[in-house]
């Protein structure tokens, strides 16, 4: 089967998302999209999916032009569309989840577990993997999950496979076994669209890389002839070496120091300081205990033991209150979950944190909210043509500066940020690395956990490298480089 | 299965039987037979009711117009047999305005896009406003002499009355569809995940319809049995029903988001409020204070529920 996409063009009202984009897919190929959040890749993939209509241009499947009417009709020709947002039933079996919609009946209209146990049983063995089949969806991994969306469009059999950011919330181990995976649909000869902001994933399970910039497609080639610095410089009209800024205020005196963090099974002997203006990376693979010791530290979950000095003071931190009062933010890893209220107005997640410092009597000054918001929002860049809208709306990396520019506005003295800049696009990456060292200028202190390495190299003044709850080493960003930090993380040296 | 598993499973289940011994050794008449049969004729009703706001709640909607739907489907069944209809043919025809009265429900919250607690609760006074315009306000009594209708409320089969035998042939069918068909199973992907069933192409608003239907129909049912039982359409009859049901669901540990639940929970919860209301009359509690434990039974039940997950 080979898919053709031909000048699609598509506008949202005034807003023009896609230009004229082509796109061709073989059977058997892994083809990377690649391109900042905006730059139309997954308006392009729901065009081919049925859920949007272009204005312009054709979809061809073998040489036939389709106008599929909805993702079902879509589904029908083969075509499976894995959303970041995994499309499960959590409250159901994964054997449900697989044939909910294409159930099998016997003659008296009854469903037939047994033989749909069966079918599913032999296609979990034919691609190598085993699934739950009776645990509640919702008690299984995310990677469990995500297999078992694959499963399922497997049994439709599925001859297109469109996954977008699929490792995004996976561990190490079953980003491993999704690219197995991919590897059997590959020799089974399903084409995929595999949409990535990880040039190394790319690079390494992909055969051909599309690049999208503005509502283009900018080039399209196999992978052993498209670079690094190529592919950015497609993505972001710029290049590489100028990606991390340059950090230029040094880290002045200790301010703060944890000593003797301890929680049984989770982390031990946790020691460390944070200087004035400086950025502390904190590396480790997913699962280390660095997020853990961050949550501790600012009260949101509970330690054994454990003490934090603050410009030389004991702090008593028991509660989230007790941090953000000594001066600590915290910017967790869960953007939408605990990073905003998505139903919120940009204007009202900003102000949330402070909202006290503007009631005079109990009463808002709600012209004071709207200059602080809008001073802050200037400040961050965040990109939205008014305040009042919905911070659901808005893309990643804006969403991710609303979250920073709401503790920015409480003018903390340190900043705890854990993946400040996951699933978010180049661009926006760009200006928080930046808005990061403006911070630093001024004075704030940032600890940032990152699983992203060469963030953390082209960031970090200091880097602390967690191994199984204990702190495996100490690097100065000078010395530090990817393989030391990684046999840090893994235990060796 | 080990032990701390099957407790987990069948918590209410053991309340139940916990409740139903201590009530005996109490007072012993709780067990004769005959108060047995009497219970289990009075939890017809509720029961009846609540499988079909099982199915609702399921859908991760909620229906407070069930007894307004039970009275105004008695009180149109009363006057139609008062006119002459066949007895028998005016039990169908509580069931079908039941479900027609049900459907409008279904349509107003998928199609008119209504918060399902707004618009049951709107059409729970306009239901019970037609009700007492309709009977100006007055029972509708001395419906029919004919034996098998009056039987429908009153009688007994194979020694056990005929609302419970209803009752337990339709739990028997739903509890067929709900976990044996794809219908039953999509009634619970609705509920789980709205959203993604959205997307899997399940024709969401179909579910939701039937659903309310369902219970419209089974409402009509428990009005007919009322009915025979007093052979008389009370225009204030299944006030307050609507909390009952609630209670009974929740009691059979179905979850109110939605999507997890089980109809089985809901036949001991129905169970459970039965035999509190029958037990603490037998007891001699006073019927001020059976509302209190009513209550802490029901708050009791969701704090383990919770303690437990």
């Amino acid at each position: 089967m080979e898919i053709e996409l031909r000048n699609i063009h598509k506008a949202f009202g005034s807003n023009e998302v896609l230009k004229g984009v082509n796109l061709k897919l073989k059977s058997g190929e892994v083809h990377a999209l690649m391109g900042e959040n905006g730059a139309g890749k997954s308006t392009l993939m729901n065009i081919l999916t049925g859920l949007h209509k272009q204005d312009k241009g054709s979809v061809f499947v073998d040489g036939q032009e389709m106008h599929f009417k909805n993702p079902v009709d879509a589904e029908k020709y083969g075509i499976a569309f894995i959303h970041q947002e995994l499309n499960i039933w959590p409250n159901l079996s994964i054997l449900e989840n697989l044939f909910l919609m294409h159930s099998i009946t016997n003659k008296f209209g009854m469903l037939d577990f047994q033989k749909m146990r069966q079918i599913a049983e032999e296609k979990c063995r034919e691609i190598h993997i085993e699934l739950p089949l009776d645990m509640e969806a919702g008690e299984c991994s995310v990677g469990q999950q995500q297999m078992t969306e694959i499963v399922r469009n497997l049994l439709l059999d599925a001859k297109v496979v469109i996954m977008d950011e699929p490792t995004a919330a996976l561990t190490d181990r079953e980003t491993e076994k999704l690219f197995e995976v991919m590897k059997s649909l590959k020799k089974r000869g399903v084409a995929m669209v595999y949409i990535s902001h990880r040039m190394e994933e790319v690079f390494n399970n992909c055969d051909v890389i599309t690049v999208m910039r503005d509502g283009i497609s900018v080039d399209t080639r196999p992978v052993n002839e498209y670079g690094l610095d190529e592919i950015v410089r497609d993505m972001v009209g710029r290049s590489i070496t100028e990606f991390y800024p340059e950090r230029r205020n040094l880290p002045g005196e200790i301010i703060m120091e944890v000593k003797n963090f301890n929680q049984p099974g989770v982390f031990h002997d946790v020691n460390f300081n944070l200087k004035k203006g400086e950025i502390l990376g904190i590396a480790g693979l997913m699962g280390s205990g660095r997020t853990e010791i961050m949550r501790a530290i600012f009260g949101v979950d509970k330690c054994e033991s454990g003490e934090v000095f603050f410009k030389g003071q004991k702090l008593k931190i028991e509660k989230p209150e007790d941090a953000i009062k000594a001066g600590f933010g915290f910017i967790t890893e869960n953007r939408k979950t605990e990073g905003l209220i998505l139903d919120f107005s940009i204007m009202r997640n900003i102000a949330l944190p402070s909202i006290d410092e503007f009631a005079r009597k109990s009463i808002i000054d709600y012209k004071r909210v709207n200059e602080f918001s809008h001073g802050l929002a200037d400040k961050l860049g965040v990109k939205a043509h008014t305040l009042d809208l919905e911070a659901g709306a808005l893309s990643g990396g804006n969403q991710q500066k609303v979250v920073i520019a709401k503790w920015v506005g409480m003018n903390p003295d340190v900043i705890i940020m854990d993946e400040p800049t996951r699933g978010i696009d180049v661009g926006a990456k760009r200006d928080i690395y930046e808005l990061m060292n403006e911070l630093t200028a001024s004075g704030v202190s940032i600890i940032m956990v990152s699983s992203e390495l060469p963030e953390v190299l082209g960031m970090s003044d200091r880097i602390l490298v967690i191994h199984e709850g204990k702190i495996a080493g100490e690097l100065m960003s000078s010395e530090a480089t990817q393989e030391k930090i990684m046999s840090l993380a893994t235990g060796g040296l | 299965m080990d032990v701390k598993a099957i407790i987990k499973k069948s918590g209410s289940l053991i309340g139940l039987v916990v409740l139903f011994v201590v009530i005996a050794c109490l007072n012993s008449s709780f067990i004769d037979p005959g108060n047995l049969k009497n219970l289990l004729r009075q939890v017809s009703i509720n029961a009846l009711i609540s499988f079909g706001m099982t199915f609702v709640i399921l859908t991760g909607g909620i229906d407070l117009s069930v007894g307004s739907i039970l009275a105004l489907s008695s009180a149109l069944m009363g006057s139609f047999i008062v006119g002459g209809l066949d007895p028998i043919l005016g039990i169908v025809l509580a069931c079908l305005i039941g479900a027609a009265l049900g459907a409008v429900n279904g349509l107003v919250i998928t199609y008119g896009k209504v918060a399902p607690f707004i618009a049951t609760l709107a059409t729970m006074t306009i239901f019970r406003g037609m009700t007492l315009v309709y009977t100006n306000g007055n029972p509708i009594s001395g419906l029919t002499e004919n034996e098998a209708f009056l039987n429908f409320g009153q009688g007994y089969f194979l020694e056990l009355p005929v609302p419970a035998v209803m009752m337990l042939i339709m739990f028997g069918i739903l509890y067929f569809i709900l976990h044996k068909t794809p219908l039953g199973r999509k009634t619970y992907a609705v509920g789980g995940n709205e959203k993604v069933s959205y997307i899997a192409g399940i024709k969401i608003n179909r579910i939701k319809i039937f659903a309310y239907t369902i219970t419209g129909m089974l409402c009509g049912m428990a009005g007919a049995i009322l009915t025979s039982r007093l052979n008389s359409a009370q225009p204030t009859a299944g006030t307050g029903y609507e909390l009952d049901a609630i209670a009974a669901v929740v009691l059979g540990g179905t979850s109110l988001s939605g999507g997890k639940g089980r109809i089985v929970g809901t036949l001991v919860g129905a169970l459970i409020i039965g035999t509190l209301n029958n037990g603490l009359n037998i007891l001699n509690v006073s019927s001020f204070y059976q509302q209190v434990v009513k209550g802490i039974v029901i708050l009791l039940a969701v704090l383990m529920d919770r303690k437990k997950s």
